[in-house]
Formats: C-alpha cells, structure tokens, sequence
C-alpha cells in the first residue's frame, strides 16, 4: 500500500531526538499551555531543494515544533488542479485513526458539472477548516470542543456528551458521530484492525463497551498527535498527487505562507466569516 | 337508564384506554432495552441528519410543558377567575411533559451517563446549557408548586387508610398537619412562584428556539422568528392538550366544566390562528421569490417525499379540524376536546418539520456522493425503535399521570380552588 510505504520512509527519517519527545510527552488529552516552549526539535538539516514536496513540508513542520505553540499556525493547502481524486486521504486518514462506520474526517467532495460534450469533473477533500471563528466550538454546552492556540479546533472525548449539537452547528458538515459501530460486524469475525487503538490526542483510544470515542462527535485535528511527534498529518503523507500541504503559517519561508499568497487560493464558505485554515488552490 | 349507558360507555373507552397503553408500554419497553443494551445502533439518524426523532419529541413535550404552564398562569395573572379551576391540573401536565421531554433528550445522548457534565462544567455561551439550566430551574418551580398546591388536600388524604393514604403521608415527608398561617403562606408562595413562572416558561421555552435559531450553519433555522414561534407553538399545543384533558378527564361533566373547556378552546383558537400567521411569514418571506438557500428546503417540506407531514398532519388535522371545531362547535365541550386533543397530538408534525428538514441538505454540494456509508446519508425517517422509545416516553407519561389521577388529590384539589 502506497500510504504504508511513504509512512515508512518517513518514519525512518524521524531523527532520535524525536523519540526522545515521544517519551517524554505526557499521556492523556493534549490541552497544550502557550507557555509551552521547546519541544526539543531538531530540524536537522534543510533538505535539497529537488527534493520530495513531503521532505520540504516535514522539515518546516519541525521547525515550527521549536517555537511555542501559540507561535505555530497550522493550514492546510488543497490543490484542486492536482488532486486526481483517488481517495488515498480518506483512506489513509480511515486507517491512522481507525475511523469506524459513521465517521469520516476528509471525504473527497465529487462533482460532475457541464454537458456533453463540454464536461468536467472536480475533487474537492474536504478536512475540518479549523476555523478561525469556529461555529461549532461555542455551541457546546459542556466546554468540551475548543480551539487551540496553534489553531486545530479538538475534542475532549472524556468530556463530550454527545448531544451533537457541534454537528449541526459545523457549515462544513466536517463533525460525525461515532455510532459504536464496525464494518465486520455481521461477519464470522470482527476483523482485529477495527479493534485496535487509535492514538488521537496523544492517547491510546480503544473503541470498547461504548466508551469513547464511541458515542462522541469526532473530527478531523490535523493528525495532531503526529504533527506533534514531526510528522506530516496522515493524507499529507498518502496523496498521491502530492496535492495536499501542511505546514505552519506564522513561518514566512514555509511552503504553505507561498502558496496562500497566490492569486488562485480561496476558501470555503468565506462569507460566514468561519475564517477557516484550510485553503484551496483552484 | 341512562347512567348505566353512560357508565358502560365510559368503561369501553377506559378498556380500550388501557389496551392502548398496555400495547405502547410493551412496545416501549421493548424500546428502552434496546437504547439501553445496543446504544444508538437501531437508531435510523446518521452523522449527517444528527437529530432525528427523539430530538423532536423533546422539543413537542417541552412545548406542551411550556405551553400548560404558560396558558395556565397568565389566565391566572390576568385574573380569569373561572379558570382557576384547572391550575392545579395544569401545574401536574406541565410536569410529566417535563419529565417525559428531558427523557427523550436523554436517550438521545450519545453518553447518557454524563448529562450532569451540563452542571458542572456549563459552558454559558451556549445556548443548550442555558436552556437546560433554566429548565431545571422551571422543573423544581413546578414541583414546588404543585407541592404548595397539593398540600391541602394531601394532608386530608392522609388520615385515609391504605396505598392513597400512604402515599398521601410519604409526599407530606410524614407532616400530617398543617397550620392556617403555613396554609395562608402556601397560597402565598404560589403566587410567588407563579409570578417568576412565567419569564422563567417563556425564556426557556424561547431559548429552545434560540438553540435552533442561533446556528448560523443552518438557513432553515436562523431566523429570528424561530423563538417566538416556538413560544406560540407552545401555547397552542400546550393550551391544546389542556382543553383536551379537562374536556375527557373532568369528573364532574357540569357548565362549569363545560364554560372551562370552551373557554379554553377559545384561547387556543386565537394562539393556533396567531401561530399559523407567523409560520405564513416564515414559508411566504423565504420562498416568494424562488431563490434563496431556503427555498428548496421548504419546496421539499411542502411537496417532498413526507409532504402529508405537513400537509395531512400539520395543516388538515392539527390545523384545519381543530379550527373548524373551535369555531363552529365552540360551545360543545367534547367537540373542542377532540379539536384540541387532535391539534396537541399532531403538533408533533410540526416539531419534525423543524429538526429534521435543516439537516437533510448537505452542507456542500457533491458530500453525499463521496463516501458511501449508512450513517452519511442527507435522508433520515425515524425507524420503529426509535417510535418505540418515544411509546415508552408516551406509556411512562401516562402512568404518571394516571397515578396523580387517581391516587393524588389532583382533581380534588382542583374543584375546591
Ligand atoms: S457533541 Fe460533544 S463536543 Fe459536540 S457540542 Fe455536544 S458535548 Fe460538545
């Protein structure tokens, strides 16, 4: 599978110091104080500029790991006229994040517009736009969804409730909820995969006897708990098209500050003034 | 002769009253262990259309809750005396649709077990945490005060032998007697209480048109006509279900049971009117042109798929009959309590009508082909588990009620106001 062999090479590219932060970070639901400084990054060496778009974006990522996190502005830049729609980010989120029946983090929007013989077709991924403005962090009525100072709007799942209300409230239909449900139940087996545990938030989630994450609205968090860790969010890594940027804004040299300055970029729904922090290249 | 028909008459219908229930309650059952044991699975609303049923149901039950409450204090507050009767009566339906709304919600949890986190942890941004505190704040209002309101009577039922007796003593907390002067300050903290009742009825139940009319996201529902429909819509229903209760339930079928129900029946025709005038506004202003990002919406709410959601339900027989009735056959009080009984039960139409159509549109075009899954689905129509925890909310209600009817001084007290 292409996502697990470029997550590989990436992997292996995470230097030790690295591992060093992935011990040390403390378990548990990341609420990061600003006053977080270093997290110990070494960016280690720039890499060629004929190099993978991904080495690029991985180097800037851990650079921006040095700074605190109300320094660091994570985007994300969708090129449209690149993506081939082949939903190797859907995939490749489904499995980081073990997403159950019901749940889906970054759909591919499909459409089909013009008449024969004048017709096109269009991808559109659809992450959560981390919106500056968030409807959906305002309406919870137990605090339990919030914006970070870097930017990613997340869930506490010990603290949700499920009352959805977030889920109506999003203009990007980008919150599901988590039925408790699996794909293989109704098979002789419930596969093993579908019961291992996803590593949201920096901690280890097991979807078992209705615990959470079951029973609470999920969304998309940029892959925090790899970015966290240097690396790039999971269908940074699968896109095939190399369509999909990451990278902090508050850096003006990143690759993602050049591509939200261009002519072409817009966003979704601009009018609400959800000021969101995914951007698309058309 | 003629009371032994009568009387034969009334138990076939109380047969068949009880058949009715013994059927909603097995099926209801049947329901509360599936919600209970298996979750949300049987539940037809996906990620998508998020609320569905239950969400509904909460929001009728809160409005007939409201809306009892509302009617029956501000006839109380603006000094109509022969309606004085049925406040007590009143007070007790406006519980049990409190407690039968907080039920569906409830159940519509995705963690049940962690509906105090709205407590403790209240985000007062919000306008659900608002809602629910001002609800809670309403519940122990209405509990108090149909307490004072009881308490005479109680304390006569007391001395009584048996269940009516025992039960009498144990609501007391064991204090059999009461004093003049703890009698004379009852009464006055029923008024009190009555008096702060109502900014509390009408901010809850606006706010609970507020949580749908502050979400941005969703055209459908921002509007801010929404909170005072839901107020009107409130007394209607409400207002409704009163007229049908004292029409069937009142033991003493005299003129003076006869003026109350037509005088109710009066009132709701004129909110039921009012009401259909703001839900003019609200389909005429958003579709009149054709356009607009509600348009499509109330064309599928009108002449879609469910289009007898409105039109049967809502517009013939929670509208149009109930109309008719009032106005043509005003002054016979069972033909206002069918009017007003099928008017509060259809009004549940109405709640549907709200929740669901917002929801069934994708936010951005082109989502509801990009990932197939039955839980992504932009359509929703409630399975028969979830009618089935709605029949048990509706079996428990009824008990409830039942138990306050015959076992409480509820109608007793009620014809000695
Ligand atoms: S579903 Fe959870 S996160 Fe969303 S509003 Fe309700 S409690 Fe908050």
């Amino acid at each position: 599978m292409e996502w697990a062999i470029s997550r590989r090479r990436l992997l292996s590219r995470v230097t030790s110091s690295a591992l060093a932060f992935a011990i040390s970070s403390a378990a548990g639901v990341m609420r990061l104080s600003a006053a977080e400084t270093k997290t110990g990054f070494d960016p280690g060496e720039p890499p060629p500029p004929d190099a993978d778009v991904l080495l690029r974006m991985q180097y800037e990522l851990r650079k921006a790991l040095q700074k605190p996190v109300d320094q660091r502005k994570w985007v994300m830049v969708i090129d449209l006229r690149k993506c081939v729609g082949c939903h190797a980010c859907t995939i490749g989120c489904v499995v980081e994040n073990k997403l159950p029946p019901g749940v889906v983090y970054r759909p591919v929007i499909e459409e089909e517009f013009g008449t024969y013989p004048n017709v096109g077709r269009r991808f559109i991924p659809r992450p959560c736009m981390q919106c500056q403005n968030p409807p959906c962090v305002p309406v919870c009525p137990v605090n339990a969804t919030w914006k970070r100072p870097d930017g990613v709007i997340i869930i506490d799942y010990e603290k949700c409730i499920g009352c959805r209300y977030c889920i109506t409230a999003c203009p990007y239909n980008a919150r599901t909820f988590d039925f408790g449900e699996y794909f293989t139940d109704g098979t002789p087996h419930r596969a093993p995969y579908e019961e291992a545990p996803s590593f949201e938030y920096g901690k280890k989630w097991y979807r078992k006897n209705e615990d959470s994450p079951i029973g609470n609205a999920r969304k998309c968090h940029f892959c925090l708990h790899r970015v966290e860790k240097g690396q790039l969010p999971m269908c940074a890594t699968t896109c095939i098209g190399r369509a999909t940027y990451f990278g902090d804004a508050n850096d003006p040299d990143s690759l993602v500050s050049e591509l939200i300055a261009k002519p072409n970029v817009m966003r979704l729904k601009e009018e609400l003034g959800t000021d969101p922090h995914v951007y698309y290249l058309t | 002769m003629a009371t032994m028909t009568t009387d034969k008459r009334k138990s076939g219908w109380a047969g068949v009253a009880a058949f009715v229930w013994v059927v909603l309650a097995v099926l209801g059952i049947q329901g509360l262990l599936g919600r209970l044991l298996q979750g949300h699975h049987l539940a037809n609303y996906g990620s998508y259309v998020t609320w569905g049923l239950w969400v509904a149901a909460y929001i009728y039950f809160i409005g007939l809750s409201a809306g009892a409450f509302l009617l029956s204090s501000l006839i109380y507050v603006a000094g109509m005396k022969r309606f004085e009767k049925i406040g007590v009566l009143a007070l007790f339906v406006s519980a049990i649709t409190l407690v039968m709304a907080l039920l569906s919600i409830w159940f519509d949890l995705g963690h049940m077990g962690r509906f105090y986190y709205i407590y403790i942890r209240p985000n007062f941004g919000s306008m659900m945490a608002w809602m629910v505190w001002l609800y809670t704040a309403y519940f122990l209002l209405v509990l108090t005060e149909l307490w004072l309101a009881l308490r005479p009577g109680l304390v006569r039922q007391a001395g009584e032998e048996g269940f009516k007796g025992k039960l009498a003593r144990l609501l007391l907390f064991g204090k059999t007697s009461v004093t003049e002067q703890q009698l004379a300050a009852g009464k006055r903290w029923l008024k009190i209480l009555g008096g702060i009742g109502v900014p509390l009825a009408i901010s809850f139940h606006g706010g609970v048109g507020a949580l749908f009319a502050t979400v941005v996201a969703r055209p459908y529902w921002h509007t801010p006509l929404y909170p005072i429909l839901f107020l009107t819509g409130a007394l209607a229903s409400g207002g409704a279900l009163l007229a049908a209760v004292v029409a069937f339930l009142w033991p003493k079928k005299d003129e003076e049971w006869a003026s109350i129900v037509t005088g109710i029946g009066r009132i709701v025709l004129g909110i039921l009117l009012f009401d259909l005038l703001l839900e003019w506004a609200e389909f005429s202003i958003a579709m009149w042109y054709s356009v607009g990002p509600e348009y499509e919406l109330m064309m599928r709410v009108l002449f879609g798929e469910y289009w007898y959601v409105f039109w049967v339900f809502h517009i013939l027989l929670g509208s149009l009959i109930p109309i008719y009735l009032f106005v043509r056959k005003g002054n016979n009080p069972i033909a206002v309590g069918v009017g007003g009984l099928l008017a509060a039960v259809t009004f549940m139409a109405v709640r549907l009508n709200i929740v669901v159509p917002a929801l069934v549109e994708p936010q951005l075009r082109g989502l509801e082909w990009s990932y197939r899954d039955d839980r992504l689905l932009f359509e929703y129509l409630p399975s028969w588990f979830e009618w089935q925890v709605v029949f048990f909310v509706v079996a428990l209600g009824i008990a409830i009620f039942y138990v306050g009817y015959r076992w409480l001084p509820i109608v007793r007290t009620s014809e000695e106001a």
